[in-house]
């Protein structure tokens, strides 16, 4: 292994370009000291955009400040926002509604992925194309299949109704997906569900190819039933996958902001004025910063529990 | 069975009749769920009329009209001025004459799409190069506090985008970096940087310690070996990590529609405000989207063998 024409190194081009006592040293550092050069530009600029703000926001909260009066005196109001979000009604109806999302979007994506997972790992002839072709919705942006799907669910027109209509019998101009309010929070759960249900057959199926053949040959010279062997040893092993893919469609759903914003923007009414819609009316629209600032730190406490739990799930899945 | 011995092949390998019933199911489902998909496909070729139709329809006069509203603004005009007029050059012209206008100008479309190519690889590269560089200082090195530091880098992309958008607002107007791409480059890259540390961790972390350590022996330098020996290894890893960065930015919505207006407007806050007249142009929408989707598509095919380990920040490898 010689080389003929050497290629200037990392370390070379800093030195050359950096002054002359970071090139004296830059062969010479100890290994916590090159480990902080490899880490900190990371957490520099985390400090910077994520941070920096959060403190900012955590201070506003305390305030009346408004972000459309820059100029207005700013005034301290202690714990009051804080007070005034745990009373009001509005909030409690968007937390509902974003609990309904979350609870159902979860509850339908963990079934059907399953399903799904379970026939793919039948390992039918073809089925990596399939599973690939199933995959396309989830890597697709949110706000702008979200957005088209405002033209598939016109009672009229659109072909969700057709589509629905032709099946069930019922006349295509009988129902409104997003403009009635029973209906309009299954609409945005349908949408949901038809993009993430391949993202949690993902991970349930990497769950069921984890569990070795021979756990199953085992429970077969034992005699087990196929249904025993399912909840005796499928249901238990690909647990920690399930845990895994929920809490992160948990986490995903909890702040969902981009599909439901193009597709009903809350309504009708506020039916499905999910958390971020309701902090982006308060922060963007009424401006009432100090308020909506007490309201992200609410929603930041929140997923950051959920994000600990989260990374605990990792861990353990990671040990497998 | 009969004989006693179990062989992997008769008790795992699912039956003839149970595949055929599995692979009817999966490619059922595969089918509808691209239903919304080639809808968007086709309604880019059809006709406004068209795309509104009761029953929606199938089949239809392809045109490009979609596509060239999508790229032009169009001005009605009266029938004298347009009798003035010398005979129309290319298909849009053509196109927008029988509709009895003209083409004033070119939309918004293109520069939004340039400003979505631009934020998307600028972020996408800078994240790529300093998740690469926290990746390597987390695998190789003792450092403290390194599972609380991983967990902070983590749960800062948990974080609701709108609530973190409130204080970068503020900041943005007080720095002059609203509705510019540094600025947004710049948010892009903190967002990313998490799931790249994370993803290239674990691609690191496979590449055996004992290649740069016998480099270094050879007296390369650590920063050499860095270089020299992980960067050529990590090759693939540092490349699936850039698609998973690189559609994040690409998909994103809640911070462009709130913190760009113009100047750096990405395509997704566009598209939805896409109008013709009398409502929204669906036919330009469609076509919208189709050109925003295809790249992804792409992207998905590529990256088929690594989009577990993607999005699920590298916890599950298969």
């Amino acid at each position: 292994m010689t080389e003929i024409t050497p290629v200037p190194s990392l370390a070379d081009r800093v030195a050359s370009a950096s002054p002359d006592w970071v090139a004296r040293r830059a062969t010479g550092l100890s290994d916590r000291s090159i480990a902080w050069l490899f880490i900190a530009p990371t957490i520099v600029l985390l400090l910077a955009i994520n941070i920096f703000p959060l403190i900012w926001t955590i201070r506003l909260s305390f305030t009346n400040y408004r972000a459309n009066r820059p100029n207005a005196p700013l005034l301290s109001v202690g714990i009051d926002h804080y007070q005034s979000i745990l009373g009001d009604p509005d909030i409690w109806a968007a937390m509902q509604a974003t609990a309904h999302f979350v609870v159902w979007t979860i509850v339908l994506q963990t079934l059907l992925g399953f399903a799904l997972a379970y026939f793919i790992d039948r390992k039918f002839r073809g089925h990596a194309l399939w599973t690939t072709i199933i995959l396309i919705p989830m890597m697709l942006s949110p706000a702008v299949v979200g957005n088209f799907w405002r033209f598939l669910y016109q009672p009229q027109i659109g072909l969700f109704n057709y589509l629905v209509a032709f099946v069930s019998g019922v006349p295509p101009s009988s129902f409104e997906m997003i403009g009635s309010v029973k209906l309009a929070p299954w609409s945005i759960i349908l949408v949901d569900t038809w993009m993430w249900t391949p993202y949690v057959a993902l991970i349930i199926l990497a769950g069921l190819r984890s569990i070795p053949d021979y756990i199953y040959e085992a429970a077969e010279v034992d005699r087990a039933s196929k249904w025993r062997q399912f909840w005796s040893i499928t249901l238990p092993m690909v647990l920690p996958f399930i845990m895994l893919a929920v809490l992160f469609r948990g986490i995903e759903n909890f702040k969902m902001f981009d599909m439901v914003n193009l597709l009903t923007s809350g309504g009708p009414g506020s039916t499905t004025e999910v958390a971020s819609i309701t902090l982006k009316r308060e922060a963007f629209e009424k401006w009432r910063t100090g308020f909506s600032s007490a309201f992200a730190v609410i929603l930041f406490v929140t997923v950051f529990g959920l994000a600990n739990i989260y990374v605990k799930a990792l861990n353990r899945v990671r040990q497998r | 069975m009969s004989t006693g011995v179990v062989t992997a092949h008769s008790v795992v390998e699912p039956s003839g009749r149970a595949k055929t019933v599995a692979a009817t199911l999966v490619i059922a489902y595969a089918v509808i769920s691209m239903i919304p998909l080639a809808w968007i496909l086709l309604t880019g070729f059809k006709s406004p009329p068209d795309s509104i139709s009761y029953p929606p329809k199938v089949i239809f006069a392809p045109t490009l009209e979609g596509y060239c509203n999508l790229f032009t603004t169009r001005s009605r005009q009266t029938a004298e001025y347009m009798a003035t007029l010398p005979p129309a050059t290319g298909t849009c012209e053509e196109i927008a004459r029988a509709r009895n206008m003209v083409i004033a100008g070119p939309s918004n479309y293109a520069p939004r799409f340039i400003n979505s190519i631009v934020i998307a690889y600028g972020s996408t590269f800078c994240a790529v190069v300093l998740g690469t560089l926290a990746a390597y200082g987390f695998s190789r090195f003792k450092v403290p506090l390194a599972d609380d530091l991983l967990f902070f880098i983590l749960s800062t992309r948990m974080m609701p985008p709108i609530a973190v958008a409130i204080p970068i607002y503020l900041m943005y107007r007080e720095l002059g970096l609203s509705d510019t791409r540094l600025g947004m480059i710049l948010l892009y890259t903190s967002v990313n940087v998490s799931l790249a540390v994370w993803l290239l961790k674990g691609f690191i972390d496979e590449i055996p310690r004992e290649y740069e350590e016998a480099a270094m022996v050879d007296g390369y330098t650590r920063f050499h070996a860095f270089w020299k020996v992980v960067l050529p290894q990590a090759t693939t890893g540092i490349a699936a990590t850039a698609i998973f960065c690189l559609i994040f930015a690409w998909n994103e919505y809640a911070f462009a529609v709130l913190l760009t207006s113009g100047e750096a407007q990405t395509a997704p806050p566009f598209i939805p405000i896409i109008i013709g007249e009398g409502g929204q142009d669906w036919p330009a929408v469609a076509a919208g989207t189709t050109l925003f989707l295809v790249p992804i598509l792409a992207f998905t095919v590529l990256l088929r063998r690594h989009l577990l380990r993607g999005i699920t920040f590298g916890a599950v490898r298969k």
